[in-house]
């Protein structure tokens, strides 16, 4: 197993991307409310460049006792990777796909060490 | 003489005041002695447009206030009839960042370039290119509007993209809400290069089996070009479609309702009979709907044959002669089904691969190519020969 230097810690902004390649194979490292998220930058779906889209929280639906429609709410602490394709969204903390459980996008460590951000590939 | 005071005003540089255009207003309530009286004026009105990013801020629900901001006011906005948020507010990334994208400077036009790049990039030979909002054009209530617009595009089309660009094909729009027209458009263009059909946006209220349509069908037969109903949805102008609350659902009936409609039109008015050689292509409803339509009109076929006289063989017969486009392909998790619509429709003759590139739901051929029950003839015929046969590429 290989350590790539992804960035200096403080480098990358909160909620930007960078995309590592390394051999064949492109990692998106996410880094998110202070925190890495790397995932293959390949979507399950149809292979598009799924660490490519936006991060967007979920979304639930707010139904009242009676069962009437209130309205929605952002989930703020289940943020999602969106892909630029066709928009199928993974949780950020997982990577599993939000519908069905099968489909995930491949996750990869991420460790800080001496104030560098490292990807284990 | 007396001279009279000249004064002039440059309107070209003349900034807009509200009492400037109301000066005459003024003077005329001077004359009146208008001050005093009171006044009170019931019905006076803003353009909250100017205001709407503000005003979106006071949305509650924090989804819909995000939706509101993103999408806008008036127009296309969250408003409008249309409730056009059909890239998810921004998760479809791809498509607002493309109209940014550089092409080289080049003597023709930029979709040309725009569009070789990614039909270079998905391995795409031939297009045939289709509108996006022009889709929804037939809804209009302006009969005039929807011929003027057709023709314009239609003649943009030839000169400055098909023209130019021999791996770019189309297949014309007909302004179906009028006849005649549709008549001049074959005529006028039926030879044109890169021409290889004319299309139904199949949003349409008007029954495809009038007689006022037969000429048009006659000179379609006649050379040899197919005729195509490219759905799409009406979500402003359909009333049934209308009791959709989300984009998912009028898109997933919508695109699909359009061609149920006309098809089942076309085969009980028996059109494939009185016009054998003509070709019809259903593109963009996907395929779930093929077996659906076969099922449901040859069943009622068997006990109703004598309301439809014209047929000479089962409905599924007639509609495994014609062609489909294969996308948005429904191919989530159920690959038996997938395989038995393929074969309801003898899809290694009939079954034509699309893109639909660069919306959001597009395929890419992989799709086609990665289905473990086609062989390799099967995969070459879908994705490009079966074309090359209807459209004599
Ligand atoms: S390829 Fe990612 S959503 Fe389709």
């Amino acid at each position: 197993m290989a350590e790539v230097l992804v960035c200096r810690n403080g480098e990358m902004k909160d909620d930007t991307v960078r995309i590592v390649k390394t051999g064949d194979v492109e990692i998106g490292v996410i880094r998110h409310e202070g925190k890495y998220y790397a995932y293959r930058n390949l979507c399950p779906h149809m292979g598009g460049p799924a660490c490519e889209g936006v991060r967007m929280p979920g979304i639930e639906e707010l139904i009242a006792e009676d069962k009437t429609y209130i309205g929605q709410r952002f989930v703020m602490e289940d943020m999602h990777i969106v892909c630029p394709w066709h928009s199928y969204e993974f949780h950020l903390e997982t990577g599993i796909n939000t519908c069905d459980k099968a489909l995930r996008l491949q996750k990869f460590n991420v460790t800080e060490k001496n104030g560098e951000v490292f990807v284990s590939v | 003489m007396d001279t009279l005071e000249t004064r002039y005003r440059d309107l070209s540089v003349e900034e807009f005041d509200t009492r400037t255009l109301l000066a005459n207003a003024r003077q005329q309530a001077v004359q009146r002695k208008l001050d005093d009286f009171l006044i009170v004026d019931v019905d006076a009105h803003h353009y909250e447009t100017e205001s709407f990013a503000e005003i979106a801020d006071f949305i509650e629900d924090p989804v819909m206030r995000y939706e509101a901001k993103y999408q806008g006011y008036g127009g296309q906005g969250i408003s409008s009839q249309r409730g056009n948020y059909q890239n998810l507010t921004g998760r479809v990334a791809r498509q607002s960042q493309a109209r940014k994208e550089k092409t080289p400077a080049a003597d023709h036009h930029r979709d040309i370039e725009v569009t070789k790049k990614w039909m270079d990039a998905i391995s795409i030979d031939i297009c045939c290119m289709f509108p996006t909002p022009m889709l929804g054009l037939g809804t209009t209530p302006r009969v005039d509007v929807e011929v003027s617009l057709a023709r314009a595009y239609n003649r943009w089309l030839i000169e400055k993209v098909l023209a130019h660009e021999p791996r770019i094909k189309a297949s014309l729009y007909l302004p179906f809400n009028d006849p005649a027209a549709c008549v001049k458009m074959i005529e006028d263009f039926g030879d044109a290069k890169g021409v290889i059909g004319f299309t139904v946006t199949s949003p349409h209220y008007k029954g495809v089996y009038d007689n006022a349509y037969m000429k048009t069908y006659a000179m379609l037969e006649e050379r040899n070009l197919p005729l195509i109903f490219h759905s799409a949805i009406a979500w402003g102008g359909d009333q049934h479609l209308q009791l959709c609350n989300r984009f998912m659902a009028v898109h997933a009936l919508g695109f699909t309702w359009f061609n149920i409609l006309h098809m089942t039109n076309w085969i009980c008015n028996a059109l494939p009979e009185r016009f054998p050689k003509l070709k019809t292509v259903w593109i963009e409803s996907g395929l779930a709907w093929i077996p659906f339509v076969m099922q449901r009109l040859d069943n009622e076929y068997m006990m109703r044959s004598s309301e439809v006289p014209g047929l000479k063989k089962l409905p599924s017969d007639y509609m495994r002669d014609m062609y489909y486009s294969s996308q948005p392909m429904e191919a989530v998790k159920n690959r038996e089904m997938l395989e038995c619509t393929f074969k309801m429709i003898k899809a290694d003759t009939q079954l034509l691969y699309s893109s639909d590139y660069p919306h959001w739901d597009m395929d890419l051929p992989s799709t086609i190519y990665d289905l473990p029950f086609l062989d390799e003839t099967a995969k070459r015929n879908i994705l490009g020969g079966n074309a090359k046969r209807v459209f004599n590429l």
